[in-house]
């Protein structure tokens, strides 16, 4: 299953685009309570998201983004129909992607 | 004759495998502006991201966050500019290890309206700078983080 969940809506002249990426962001800093040991770092570094395959956001991220990552942005234009893809790569060099239809 | 040929095909398949299994991920890196991830204080990153570019502040960057943030790892943040031709967005925490938490670069078809949630280690303000056609601009606001409920 894919670790993305992607919701496109059409508000009036823009959509509303809503990012749920399944994704621990571990900072690497914290501690695991029974060894002590610090839990290594795994947080997403580059996340991009395209229109109809052209690149509208291209984000950098470090571990301050929350467990999770929730995003949503606004774009100008666009129709019902359209595609919207998204992927994400992480510091180990796993990475996903998904897309999904405006609504 | 016939082992050397051999070991010499063998060390050339190696050579292959081992750059097919090593470049992807250095390529991966590479886009990563690690430097601008160094926990160091919020001056520090600042030069890092900007060298000593003037940034003005500006009342056009509305920055909505919850006043006081129960659970400091799960900050809603929504960032609004509403000054023309926004080309990035920068979301920085001064008070956290790495300050700087994401940059968003956006297309020209986006509104300068960005959504996150934020990890917060204590009380601090949050910063958000955007990257104009015309320069750099900044705005700030404090969330209370009370993280035990003790008042913070």
């Amino acid at each position: 299953m894919s670790s993305i969940k992607i919701r496109a809506r059409l508000l009036g002249e823009a959509i509303q685009i809503r990012i749920l990426i399944v994704h621990p962001m571990e900072t690497g800093r914290t501690l695991e309570p029974q060894t002590q040991q610090s839990l290594a770092a795994h947080f997403i570094q580059t996340m991009t998201v395209r229109h109809n395959g052209e690149v509208i956001v291209q984000a950098d991220m470090g571990s301050g983004i929350s467990k999770d990552p929730y995003f949503a942005f606004m774009l100008n234009g666009g129709q019902l129909g359209d595609t919207i893809s998204v992927d994400w790569s992480d510091n180990r060099g796993q990475h996903d992607s998904a897309s999904e239809t405006v609504k | 004759m016939a082992l050397s040929y051999k070991r010499r095909q063998f060390f050339r398949q190696l050579t292959g495998l081992l750059a097919a299994v090593c470049l992807p991920v250095p390529l991966a890196y590479a886009r990563w502006p690690e430097a601008h991830y160094a926990a160091s204080p919020l001056d520090a990153t600042l030069k890092q991201l900007f060298n000593d570019t003037m940034i003005e502040p500006s009342d056009q960057i509305d920055i909505n966050v919850p006043l006081i943030a129960e659970n400091g790892a799960v900050v809603p943040v929504t960032v609004n500019v509403a000054l023309p031709a926004v080309q990035k967005i920068y979301l920085l925490v001064e008070k956290n290890p790495v300050p700087l938490v994401a940059e968003f670069a956006l297309s020209e078809k986006m509104q300068a309206v960005v959504s996150a949630r934020v990890k917060m280690a204590q009380t601090s303000d949050v910063w958000v700078i955007a990257e104009t056609a015309a320069g750099l601009y900044k705005a700030s606001t404090t969330v209370k983080v009370t993280i035990g409920g003790c008042g913070g």
